[in-house]
């Protein structure tokens, strides 16, 4: 008797059986296959217990016994941040311009995005690299590696706002016989204005965060204090180092939040 | 019609700001200048570098020049370990932060001491950046794959669990006060008031966050956890230039390949 829908199902995510129970096995069969052809060895892996133990009683409690130098790291990672977003922004505004659809022609407009697609694609971890290798050591390439990791976040999001605005005043200001300058500063300028302060104390903030990173190969900042740590196996100075660090992404988080909530 | 005196009386020239308005951006714009100054002046650079940085510049992009395809096979190797060291812990990472968003959400967590467990899971784990959590677990597991994906594992709980999360706070309620009216377990109450409603958000921001591991795992090698980076660091070590532009030429191809993968796959869903 019960042939008939007596019960109710739920209806599936993916209405498609064939397909639905495609991908379950697709993803079930990487998983393993990957997992099992992985070149992992796991003695080692069930030795990290005993080894993670030392660590973290290493690490407890977190010493501030070198709080100046802490300091001094934290500083220089500011200025790197100040730095690359000032630049950055600098950069990152006639880039927009370029590689906004709406106001500039197709092959500046492909240039622009070819800039783009490349500043964002590499790591900012590599790019400081390379920027250490060709300038060396110290604060300066990690200022250098810090705009290039703006100009991907800030040009992209100014070219999208650039792309979504009102075109009326732009038809105005031609049609007043404006120059293309006057144009971009009278027509455009003010209308984006609002996001550029917005993207660059955003941006601000994640430079700081990205700032103790690109320090660990060496561009500077507290991600050299933080690695120089962990090399000589002072786990209490870079648990200290790290916990300080967290804490001042939050602040800096919840101040960008407050400003930006203020501007917008 | 007004006489052009009144006209002059009221107001004889448009302006867009109010004085108020005018200091303040003013006062905004020296801050940010002064603040600027600041830094440029104290900050630690030896200055001959930076006037030699363009040269410099050149002449490494010049050594880097043509990419060198020799070792085109060991990279791609590299390339492929790098996708499954991202993919596996991305799917790691979206099971684990499955309890703890919902733990994390205000309108799901059983107690505020599970709440606020849940918040503290989420911000450690967004905060520590990807290349610290792989120091910390290169100094546990040792160098290698196992060290990569706990790293990546670890920084993704706290970006799924946050968005899974939100997604979770702002369902519509009624479903779930439905099947509370009709007595179901909570369990039940979950897989089919919660789950369906989340459903396209998580696939959404499992994708997204796939995407950013992708790139991501392309560093890990560089602290030893694995992944193309492992190679890129060996080129660079040993000053082979034309090998270092091939990986990065590589590295490029991947990112955009995940990037056109997730955009299909997103459009596919939403």
């Amino acid at each position: 008797m019960s042939t008939g829908k007596d019960t109710w199902r739920k209806p599936p995510f993916i209405a498609n059986p064939a397909l639905r129970y495609g991908l379950y096995a697709v993803a079930a069969i990487y998983f393993v296959v990957t997992l099992a052809t992985l070149p992992i060895d796991w003695e080692r892996v069930s030795d990290g217990l005993t080894r993670a133990q030392r660590i973290f009683s290493g690490a407890f409690p977190p010493s501030f016994d070198r709080a100046g130098l802490l300091f001094d790291g934290f500083m220089e990672s500011l200025k790197i941040a100040i730095l690359a977003t000032a630049g950055g922004i600098a950069v990152s505004v006639p880039l927009a311009f370029m590689a906004a659809g709406n106001i500039s022609v197709k092959p500046v407009y492909l240039l622009g995005r070819g800039i783009i697609i490349v500043a964002r694609s590499f790591h900012p971890v590599i790019v400081a690299i390379i920027f250490v290798k060709a300038v060396g050591f110290g604060p300066f390439a990690g200022a250098l590696t810090l705009l290039v990791y703006s100009i991907g976040f800030v040009a992209k999001l100014l070219a999208e706002r650039i792309e979504e605005i009102d075109f009326g005043q732009v038809e105005a200001m031609r049609a007043a016989g404006a120059g293309f300058i006057a144009t971009l500063a009278y027509a455009v300028l003010p209308q984006i204005m609002p996001r550029l302060v917005g993207l660059g104390i955003y941006q601000l903030d994640s430079n700081l965060r990205a700032s103790a990173v690109v320090g660990i190969v060496g561009a500077g900042g507290i991600g050299a204090t933080l690695a120089n740590a962990f090399g000589r196996y002072d786990y209490d100075f870079a648990l200290a180092i790290t916990m300080v660090i967290v804490g001042v992404i939050l602040v800096s988080e919840a101040v960008s939040g407050f400003v930006r909530k203020r501007i917008a | 019609m007004m006489s052009r005196e009144t006209l002059h009386g009221a107001q004889d020239h448009w302006s867009r700001f109010t004085l108020r308005q005018r200091l303040l951006r003013y006062g905004g714009l020296a801050l940010t200048l002064l603040v600027v100054g600041w830094a440029l002046r104290s900050i630690d650079v030896i200055w001959a570098w930076v006037w030699d940085a363009p040269s410099q510049m050149a002449d490494l992009f010049g050594r880097m020049m043509p990419p060198d395809p020799r070792n085109l096979p060991t990279i791609l190797e590299a390339i492929w370990q790098t996708v499954n060291i991202a993919s596996l812990a991305t799917m790691i990472a979206v099971v684990v932060s499955l309890p703890v968003a919902y733990i994390a959400a205000q309108n799901t967590t059983p107690n505020r001491a599970a709440l606020w467990a849940g918040r503290f899971i989420l911000v450690s784990s967004r905060s520590v950046n990807t290349i610290i959590w792989a120091l910390l677990f290169v100094a546990i597991f040792g160098p290698g794959i196992v060290a990569g994906i706990a790293a990546i594992m670890f920084r993704s709980i706290g970006f799924l669990g946050k968005l899974l999360g939100e997604a979770i706070e702002e369902i519509d309620r009624k479903p779930v006060e439905a099947l509370e009216a009709v007595g179901a377990s909570q369990f039940k109450i979950v897989l089919y008031a919660i789950v369906p409603q989340v459903m396209p958000a998580f696939f959404a921001v499992a994708i997204l966050r796939w995407d950013i591991n992708l790139r991501e795992s392309t560093v890990l090698g560089l602290v030893g956890a694995g992944g193309i980076g492992m190679i890129l660091q060996g080129a660079i070590d040993t000053f082979n230039w034309p090998e270092v532009s091939m990986v990065l030429l590589t590295i490029l191809a991947l990112v955009v390949f995940g990037e056109v993968v997730s955009t299909y796959l997103r459009k596919k869903i939403l």
